[in-house]
């Protein structure tokens, strides 16, 4: 098994803080400060620093990244790792993710029990590709993304159909991260 | 299965005797086997609470009896053995030579010599210990039955 965060408190307390500036301004793209050194087999950096700092024994998490990643987030982090995607807070995806319909959205009483897609892609950059608008964005803001599902952005609107159910996603690639929250309208450019 | 459930209850001995032993009395028995093989952290140590329980008259309802201070770590050896301690008190080298211990104990190469000269001579000193403090209780036990009979 590998060790997790170099320093548990302030290592957590500085990605959560990164979470929440890529969720305050949606497309930005952030480099995590301090993720662990050798994160498990299966999860890049950032997805293994946002599941040491985001998840614990009362958030259920789904993961597809194998054996060694499940153990290891249960180990340092403590969480429950369930089977079915549905009854989890936290999605894990480093390969094709499950569909955004097949997660937990919510309740009109209680929109904040959906479920957070954590989706490794293969490139983010900004400047161009997405067009993306609404809250935390001055007009427009551009987020290209390569490596995520053909029908993610057709998955994604359909599912904020329902809002303020729905599904918020964080964007990983390597060390890097971007957030999609649900306010957010992205079109494809 | 059988044998699983007896390597767990050895694991399960040998960890509580290195979690009441002191650092120095680890240390001290270290002195005379064969020198421990690397290893890294991958937790700890550290210090945290634990809410103790008890039950009213041992068979009653539980209760929240206060919270303790409580030291873990947890340790790999190269080879992939984990090892793992908690340990009352705050003492962060007695939890890293516990953990260290723990898993050393399940290296083949090591866990011979370290439940000889380590685990079995700790455990013989704190049954003496205890036995010692219940002794001592004992001299002062009241017999009501004796009482009632001799009235």
């Amino acid at each position: 098994m590998n060790p997790g965060f170099a320093d548990p408190t302030l290592d957590a307390q500085t990605s959560f803080r990164a979470v929440l500036h890529a969720m305050a301004q949606p497309g930005r793209i952030l480099r995590l400060p301090a993720s662990p050194a050798q994160p498990p087999t299966g999860l890049a950096p950032a997805a293994a620093a946002l599941l040491l700092a985001l998840t614990d024994a009362d958030t259920p998490v789904w993961l597809d990244a194998g054996p060694a990643a499940a153990a290891w987030g249960r180990f340092h982090a403590g969480c429950r790792i369930v089977d079915d995607p549905r009854q989890a807070s936290f999605v894990f995806a480093s390969g094709p993710p499950p569909s955004q319909a097949a997660l937990a959205q919510g309740s009109a009483e209680e929109p904040h029990l959906s479920a957070t897609l954590v989706l490794e892609v293969a490139q983010l950059a900004a400047g161009s590709g997405w067009v993306l608008r609404g809250p935390g964005i001055d007009a427009t803001a551009r987020l290209l993304v390569r490596g995520a599902p053909e029908d993610f952005l057709a998955q994604r609107a359909a599912n904020l159909a329902a809002f303020p159910c729905g599904v918020d996603t964080i964007l990983t690639c390597g060390p890097l991260l971007a957030a999609l929250p649900r306010t957010t309208r992205v079109e494809a450019a | 299965m059988g044998e699983q459930a007896n390597a767990i209850a050895a694991r399960r001995h040998w960890m509580s005797v290195l979690a009441r032993a002191s650092h120095d009395a680890l240390a001290s028995h270290l002195a005379s086997c064969a020198a421990l093989p690397a290893h890294s952290l991958l937790r700890g140590p550290e210090t945290g609470l634990v809410m103790v329980r008890g039950r009213a008259g041992g068979d009653g309802a539980p209760f929240n009896l206060g919270e303790t201070t409580v030291t873990r770590c947890t340790v790999q050896l190269a080879g992939g053995q984990i090892g793992h301690a908690y340990a009352l008190g705050r003492d962060p080298a007695q939890a890293e030579l516990a953990a260290l211990l723990d898993a050393a104990l399940q290296h083949p190469a090591h866990s011979s010599e370290l439940l000889a000269r380590v685990v079995e001579p700790l455990a013989q000193a704190q049954a003496a210990a205890r036995d010692a403090v219940l002794a001592k209780a004992a001299a002062t036990r009241v017999e009501f039955l004796a009482m009632q009979t001799t009235r």
